[in-house]
């Protein structure tokens, strides 16, 4: 399972602000469908910013990070035209890329 | 006959091993994500306990700066900004989200390389009114600032 991810990267002065918005169901493994079976967990564990090859921001979540989650870092050094690139990995071995060019 | 099939194991291991390098040299992050997640902080039940597996006793700094809405109508969706002013708290490598009453208290925590600002914005679950912990790392020392957020609908969503 391969998900999209909307991303944007716009600079602002010295500095590239990027925001990103996955699709996941982010399910933490707690909760119970109707019928009162537990819901397997499954969450994106690791999700990594990175502009061109450079990794930018590597973040490691747990469950508690909201479903369809919202991503928004922001770095120095970026050029209009240059390449910022979203990745996920899930705790299921689901992973998710999007990228965008800094406008 | 032996030899035939010694040859056709070598070729796939080979060919395994290429995929494997292949897929290590176009994916950077992931190989570097298996090393560095903090994995006792994140299954400890109790605030004490990741913030113990975070590194020693967080001290309060006034140049984190934590925001959260004083009140979340929705505990599943509850927006959250740290920044850290560089001149202030300078050489932060690393940014912890807690929240104090969640089964796992530790939400999530981002590296953070030299050249990008110390600001992180998403969104996490809070189960109750609780307060939420903003912690960095700075050369190996811990600093933190902490927020109460008041949740009228739990986050479980259950």
């Amino acid at each position: 399972m391969a998900g999209r991810i909307r991303i944007r990267a716009q600079k602002k002065g010295d500095i590239t602000e990027v925001k990103a918005l996955m699709r996941h169901p982010m399910e933490t493994g707690m909760r119970k469908d109707q019928a009162g079976d537990p819901i397997p967990a499954h969450f994106i564990t690791e999700v990594s910013v990175f502009h061109g090859d450079q990794p930018v921001m590597q973040g490691h979540w747990g469950a508690a990070v909201s479903a369809n989650p919202f991503l928004g870092v922001r770095f120095a050094g970026g050029k209009s035209g240059d390449i910022v690139r979203v990745v996920w990995t899930d705790n299921q071995g689901g992973t998710g890329e999007g990228d965008t060019t800094i406008r | 006959m032996t030899t035939i099939y010694a040859k056709c194991i070598s070729r796939r291991g080979w060919l395994r091993w290429t995929l494997i390098l292949s897929a290590a040299a176009a994916f950077p992050g992931r190989a570097w994500a298996a090393v560095a997640r903090p994995k006792e902080a994140f299954s400890a039940t109790a605030l004490d306990e990741a913030l113990a597996a975070l590194g020693d006793a967080p001290q309060v700094h006034e140049g984190i700066q934590f925001m959260t809405p004083d009140i979340a109508e929705n505990g599943a969706v509850v927006p959250i900004r740290i920044q850290v002013d560089s001149e202030v708290l300078p050489n932060v490598s690393k940014v912890s989200v807690l929240v104090e009453m969640n089964p796992n208290p530790l939400a999530a925590s981002f590296d953070i390389p030299p050249g990008t600002e110390v600001y992180i914005e998403t969104r996490v679950k809070v189960a109750q009114t609780c307060t939420l912990y903003a912690v960095a790392e700075a050369d190996g020392q811990l600093y933190m600032q902490s927020r109460e957020t008041k949740v009228t609908l739990g986050g479980c969503g259950g």
